[in-house]
């Protein structure tokens, strides 16, 4: 059976992970490869390597961490923040990536959605979608694209900048274009770790045929489950919940596989609580 | 191409086919990973010299109109002596064709066509699922029944005598292949973590052999 599949975000600023982790034994918490296999072999199923780099040095540090980071993992890696061109994606896709986000870049150029899918094919294709439920009331007015209250505004440039888009039409589009997944972020629940929006992710699942993967707001097990369910996500993607402990990821597979959600398990990550050291093989 | 040595822990040459199909960086870490010294060609010649061959390729079927009849005589020539491995769109290339690319004929090497998977749920197929092991194979020696591969695909290969194992997505199709010298995998051994690994050294203790 299909599993649903999680995804650990790394943020990655200059070459190393910008947000706290509290692993033992993980000399170097920063290092996005150590952080990258500890994932890999709790189960991770995907890595999201988000880019949050600001300064003229990006595309090296970026490429030496996905050139890290790919060499000796081998489950599909992905690339967003800053991908502006197809220049970017091809430097980032010779570096390791198989999979590149765009989120602002193909909101002012959609037509670079199409050419990235001709040239690499839809599967390396991730558009990202950030989305904000609309508060205000009434219609809009005639002929304006603005979305009604009570639909989803897709912002761009990191959440700061409204645009004209909404995003279950977005989504339709990006398909229509090209993409490959969609990657949903809500931006009333992220950091809030109250939960992933549900009717946003359901609303854009059910309306296009490729995989949603849901973002923001994770914080217990429940809302993974929550997510794979009522929100019909495809994948969830979460950064610090994954930090919170030790087995994070096996922990929370064991949880959703006992409640009937189909996930991979696999052997490097079987483990029974509180068990002794393997004995080595001969 | 480095020379040859020989011995168990000799790396095999495989000559990976590029016609356009998308990324070859991913494949040819996991070759290098598995044991193999590898490197992508548009060349015959260098088909036919190669320890073993392998036939990448995401993306449309018709984008196998790139593989000229030179390669394709290369290619199924290679099948009578040495290991050929289709990944993914590579797969289906070994089938009569498929219905994605009607027009477009597939290398027949192995009887039936590809078809699209039933809209029913989503299509493409993304993500890891589970293959069934059929039999027992050289492919897929020292894989549990029942691993799981990473796969994204929205076409596939039917389940035939030459199916080793199988995946069930709304229907059963053939995950891999093994005949003779022809091997296939539907999903990205290069993407599917350890078991992937365990799926690329064999394939490449088979060239070495």
């Amino acid at each position: 059976m299909l599993a649903k599949r999680l995804i650990a975000c790394l943020d990655v600023r200059d070459g190393c992970v910008v947000k706290g982790v509290q692993f033992e034994q993980l000399a170097n918490a920063g290092d996005p490869a150590a952080l990258a296999r500890r994932y890999n072999v709790e189960g991770i199923d995907e890595l999201v390597i988000l880019d949050v780099t600001a300064t003229l040095e990006k595309r090296r540090a970026l490429d030496r961490t996905l050139r890290a980071v790919s060499a000796e993992l081998f489950i599909p890696l992905a690339v967003g923040g800053g991908i502006r061109s197809e220049d970017d994606a091809a430097a980032a896709i010779d570096a390791g990536a198989d999979k590149v986000a765009l989120n602002s870049a193909a909101l002012e150029d959609p037509a670079l959605v199409t050419r990235l899918a001709a040239r690499y094919g839809s599967q390396a294709v991730v558009v990202a979608i950030d989305a904000k439920l609309e508060a205000g009331s009434g219609k809009p007015e005639a002929g304006s694209r603005q979305p009604e209250a009570g639909s989803y505004a897709v912002f761009s440039r990191s959440g700061s900048t409204r645009t004209p888009r909404e995003a279950v039409e977005w989504a339709r589009e990006a398909v229509d274009r090209g993409a490959g997944e969609i990657l949903l972020t809500s931006i009333d629940r992220d950091g809030t770790r109250a939960g992933f929006d549900c009717e946003l992710t359901a609303a854009v699942s059910s309306a296009v045929s490729i995989p949603v993967i849901a973002s923001g707001g994770a914080g217990t097990f429940d809302h993974f489950y929550d997510v794979f369910t009522a929100g019909r996500a495809d994948a969830a993607l979460a950064a610090s919940v994954f930090h919170f402990a030790e087995h994070a990821v096996s922990d929370l597979k064991t949880y959703l596989h006992n409640r009937g959600v189909p996930v991979r398990i696999p052997h490097s990550a079987l483990r029974t609580p509180h068990s002794a050291p393997r004995t080595p093989r001969p | 191409m480095e020379p040859r040595s020989e011995g168990a822990d000799r790396r095999p040459v495989l000559a990976v086919v590029d016609y356009g199909a998308g990324n070859l960086t991913s494949v040819l870490k996991g070759l290098s990973a598995a044991g193999a010294n590898p490197f992508v060609t548009v060349d015959p010649a260098q088909v036919a010299e190669a320890d073993g061959v392998v036939v990448p390729g995401v993306g449309h079927f018709a984008a196998t109109r790139n593989i000229n009849d030179e390669m394709r005589v290369a290619l199924c020539a290679a099948t009578t002596a040495r290991p050929v491995l289709g990944v993914c769109l590579g797969l289906q290339f070994l089938f009569e064709g498929s219905e994605e690319a009607p027009d477009v004929p597939g290398l027949d090497l192995l009887p039936g066509h590809c078809f699209l998977l039933p809209k029913t749920q989503k299509v493409p197929h993304v993500g890891w699922n589970t293959v069934e092991v059929s039999v027992e194979s050289r492919i897929l020696r020292g894989v549990p029944d029942g691993s799981s591969f990473y796969f994204t695909h929205s076409y596939a290969a039917p389940v035939t005598d030459v199916c080793v194992g199988w995946t069930t997505y709304t229907v059963p199709f053939a995950s891999v292949i093994e005949v003779g010298n022809i091997y296939g995998a539907q999903f990205h051994p290069e993407k599917s973590g350890e078991v992937g690994l365990t799926v690329l050294r064999n394939f490449v203790a088979l060239a070495r052999s």
